[in-house]
């Protein structure tokens, strides 16, 4: 007797992972439907956001180059007053800024993604 | 007629105090940033209160301010990044607000002084230095010397990399700055002529139709121009901050 209620425990708990694993089954094969529809339907929205960001880099390399010859402006035109090297300072800052504002447009363009890059192209 | 540039002009209202001499003003400056912060406030707080799992309309713009940030900040600073979160959602926040807030007749934009967008991008400048310092340590420094280059140029290429690091706050903070102010000189050059127009009678009338549809088309591109330089603005921050955290390139 105890090993017929035993047997019909085993019967019962097998079905019950049965039950489960198909509703778990069911509920996953749902879930996907509901991924791919809610895909498809967000699929603009994500489409524009990459316009976005792609008018955004666009905009980014607006005030990269006028950055870069500011602070050679700035740093040149403070070494002068401080060393008294006029004109010196100024040239040779503001050339290190031009350099480094075409580094700047290079790098926020993508056309030389890090330094690291480089050493492998070169 | 007002001039273009009366707009940027910084009214007084009250006197807060003195410090080391210096007068602290109560601005209309102030007040728009005061009036940002509430908008934001009011929205995230309002916004998550009811907490419902199927967010409603006010909920799922505050879901959504916090998704496009997150997403953000993942993709261009990394998981750890996301320490950072706080600091770039409250920027992104800020400068959205009061570009947008900026857009309404008669209100004042804070983004259009230097003042304040060169105070942010200072702010994130020492933040990186100083987080930087204190996790990576002296070797923060190999950011400014890329590995793989012959020795006799490696002065030039480092010095360069120094300029091309100090100059990050100023394109940071001029970019805002300057699509903010000349977006705003624009938008009212072209309202102007409509008024300018108007008083040459029933031709000019003719005439303003131009400027005035000018006018629509502007304060659309201003739209965008808001949102799209305060994405730019805390973007180039998660850049910024990924040196601080990964600073070996």
């Amino acid at each position: 007797m105890s090993n017929g209620t035993r047997g019909n425990d085993r019967d019962s708990q097998a079905a019950e992972e049965a039950a489960l694993s198909a509703r778990l089954r069911s509920l996953g094969e749902r879930l996907d439907q509901v991924g791919s529809r809610r895909d498809v339907e967000t699929g603009s929205a994500s489409r524009s956001n990459a316009d976005m960001s792609a008018f955004a880099r666009g905009m980014r390399l607006s005030a990269e180059l006028v950055g870069g010859v500011v602070i050679g402006v700035i740093l040149g035109w403070l070494a002068d007053r401080w060393l008294g090297t006029s004109p010196w300072g100024l040239i040779v800052f503001l050339l290190l800024g031009f350099a480094a504002g075409v580094l700047n447009v290079m790098r926020s363009a993508g056309v030389m993604a890090s330094p690291s890059d480089g050493r492998e192209r070169k | 007629m007002d001039d273009p540039i009366h707009q940027f002009n910084i009214v007084k209202y009250f006197t807060l105090g003195h410090i080391g001499g210096h007068e602290i003003a109560f601005t209309n400056s102030a007040l728009f940033m005061l009036i940002a912060v509430a908008g934001i406030s009011l929205l995230l707080i309002g916004a998550t209160r009811q907490r419902s799992l199927v967010p409603g309309r006010l909920q799922s713009i505050a879901e959504m301010s916090y998704e496009f940030v997150a997403d953000t900040v993942r993709s261009t600073a990394g998981t750890e990044g996301m320490r950072f979160f706080p600091f770039v959602f409250s920027i992104f926040m800020f400068v959205l607000f009061i570009n947008l807030i900026g857009l309404i007749p008669y209100s004042f934009t804070v983004t259009t002084h230097i003042v304040i967008t060169a105070s942010l991008a200072l702010m994130v400048f020492l933040t990186v230095i100083v987080y930087g310092l204190w996790r990576n340590g002296l070797s923060f420094f190999k950011l400014f010397v890329p590995s793989g280059i012959p020795i006799y140029i490696l002065p030039l290429v480092t010095a360069i990399e120094v300029m091309s690091f100090l100059s990050r706050p100023i394109s940071h903070s001029v970019r805002l700055f300057a699509n903010m102010l000349a977006g705003h000189i624009t938008l009212k050059v072209f309202a102007g002529f409509i008024g300018l127009l108007g008083a040459w009678g029933i031709l000019g009338y003719a005439g303003a139709v131009l400027p005035l549809a000018l006018t629509v088309a502007l304060t659309a591109l201003e739209l965008l121009v808001a949102v799209l330089q305060a994405y730019v603005f805390a973007i180039l921050t998660c850049i910024y901050l990924n040196d601080a955290i990964h600073p070996g390139h």
